[in-house]
């Protein structure tokens, strides 16, 4: 198996959405392209209700991702955290799927005993290391969100800082939304590099919405949007993606 | 697993191997699981356990414990018992079972026992890293809650392998105030200079048992953090070298740690080879040295005659 290519979107949030698509939907279509959907429910002092933190749970389910909820100042340590145990997961699921092929339908790593497991474990490890890996982060700044922006700064230099430890190539954007019309708005154009990261808000209109739905739907358009580009410089076949071997 | 605590008491049977463990009382529970005190039935023997809902984590802990183990002489980690899977109403929870340490937290220790322990363990610590830098690895998460000082003889020993990592490969689980990534000062690239930056910051947090948080970062913030308490003053060069990644291995870590040793046993000397020549302190040593091969030459003299006395009819 050779290093594919594992997208994530990361989203940064502190509760609920109120506009646009369900997100729980979106992050299932997102899942259907190929992107994992991971959440991270931020709180200060204010704790989320129960209905944003069934949201946040369901779009990690349906995004085939995983959702944390942390105080902010435990923010870099999640964010490293959470994108490194759903690149395990993802590959961990790809490696489950080739077992099937071989051993049949029924049969996962749990039903292999300890010593062969072992082995898998290897690759898996070895594949968590090597993976290119593509993160694209969307940050809710309606409201509370904006005065936790330097903390979430500061998470995601933390990311690059732990990926970039890895053998495996990584890119990473960033976008916030609302943006203007109610979009989601760049801030970091696809880069192997975070350190560039800006900060300063563009003005914003934010009017108390959240539309988190429409923004995932408008990320996984940032994908498929680089990849065409991708597409024009290298041949298909080199391009080898791990949905390929999904 | 939705709580582990509940189990005490439980028997655990193993799907594959078909041993029983009677899981005793939790002794800790981190991030990915759950450490049990438990006793193998039949023998009795008092084992720790680790389950945890996550298989990928129980079996790439196994893997370390296993190359650990191949590393002869390596007595760093717990050594490795059994791995198998706990079958409970369905639900399929996967555990390894290991030695287990009784000791004393590393903290707890020095506070009992005192300061002047800090250097032998920190050395001790020091010769483990040795041996699993050789062989390739990187421990990763060191800190002083994964840290046991077992009693007579005095021993440290490490009990959670859960971040060592293969050479070269990103670090996979670390602690923010032992990370040199968190404080600037380096990337998280496993290698033998990032598990000593650790070791310089568990002897700052000997001194800071509550840690501190980071203000500025960098190098500045901790320096001043040695500084300002008389006992670490004394470490302050090894610590800064090794804080700065000057170090390559931790054998020269731990020749300056004895180094130390030296200054306290002649305490008139210590102000005036303050500040002086640093060739001096050594020339002091190599003196010591000579001392210690006449010594032995003369034991070996001896030795010889008696055997050849021995030989003799």
């Amino acid at each position: 198996m050779r290093p594919g290519t594992i997208k994530q979107i990361l989203l940064i949030t502190d509760g609920c959405s109120n506009q646009g698509e369900d997100p729980v939907v979106m992050a299932a279509l997102a899942r259907e392209h190929g992107i994992t959907v991971n959440v991270i429910g931020v709180m200060e002092n204010d704790v989320i209700d129960d209905q944003g933190m069934r949201e946040i749970e369901g779009i990690a389910a349906n995004g085939g991702g995983i959702s944390q909820i942390v105080y902010a100042k435990q923010l870099a340590q999640t964010v490293q955290m959470v994108t490194r145990k759903a690149m395990t997961q993802t590959i961990q699921g790809i490696v489950n799927s080739e077992i099937q092929q071989i051993l049949g339908r029924d049969v996962t790593m749990e039903d292999l005993p300890p010593e062969k497991r072992s082995e898998i474990m290897e690759v898996v490890d070895e594949l968590n290391e090597t993976a290119n890996l593509e993160v694209l982060i969307l940050v809710d700044t309606s409201a509370s969100m904006k005065y936790k922006l330097p903390t979430v700064k500061e998470a995601l230099l933390d990311l690059s800082l732990s990926l970039n430890s890895r053998a495996g190539n990584n890119l990473f954007s960033l976008f916030i939304f609302p943006g203007k019309k109610n979009g989601i708005e760049k801030l970091l154009d696809w880069t192997p590099k975070m350190e560039s990261i800006n900060m300063l808000l563009p003005k914003l209109a934010s009017k108390g919405m959240t539309p988190t739905g429409p923004a995932i739907r408008e990320a996984i358009g940032q994908f498929n949007r680089k990849r065409s580009l991708i597409r024009g410089l290298l041949t298909r076949n080199d391009e080898g993606t791990f949905e390929e071997s999904v | 697993m939705k709580n582990p605590f509940s189990l005490a008491g439980e028997t655990i049977a193993g799907k594959w191997h078909k041993n029983r463990y009677v899981l005793k009382k939790p002794l800790g529970r981190g991030a990915n699981g759950v450490v049990f005190l438990a006793a193998a039935l039949g023998s009795g023997r008092e084992v720790a356990v680790k389950m945890s809902g996550d298989n990928g984590t129980i079996i790439s802990e196994v893997n370390v414990l296993k190359s650990l183990a191949k590393a002869r002489g390596s007595i760093l980690g717990p050594s490795l018992l059994d791995v198998d899977d706990w079958v409970r109403d369905g639900e399929t929870v996967p555990f390894y079972v290991m030695e287990y340490i009784r000791g004393t937290h590393f903290l707890t220790f020095l506070k009992q026992r005192g300061y002047a322990w800090l250097p032998v363990l920190m050395i001790q610590l020091l010769t483990h890293l040795e041996g699993l830098h050789q062989n390739g690895w990187v421990f990763g998460d060191l800190k002083p809650d994964n840290l046991i000082v077992t009693d007579s003889p005095v021993k440290l020993r490490c009990i959670d392998v859960g971040g060592t990592t293969m050479q070269g490969r990103a670090i996979k689980e670390f602690t923010e105030f032992f990370d040199r990534g968190y404080w600037g000062l380096g990337n998280r690239k496993a290698e033998p200079a990032y598990d000593l930056f650790s070791v310089a910051m568990i002897i700052i947090n000997a001194y800071y048992p509550e840690r501190f948080p980071k203000r500025e970062g960098g190098l500045g913030q901790l320096k001043k953090a040695i500084r300002d308490k008389e006992g670490l003053r004394r470490y302050e060069s090894p610590l800064i070298r090794a804080l700065t990644g000057q170090y390559a291995a931790a054998g020269e870590m731990k020749r300056d740690l004895y180094a130390l040793y030296g200054q306290e046993r002649r305490p008139g000397e210590r102000r005036r080879s303050q500040g002086a020549n640093p060739a001096k302190t050594g020339d002091g040593k190599k003196g010591r040295m000579w001392e210690t091969v006449i010594v032995v030459l003369l034991i070996l003299g001896v030795y010889a005659l008696y055997i050849f006395q021995q030989i003799q009819p």
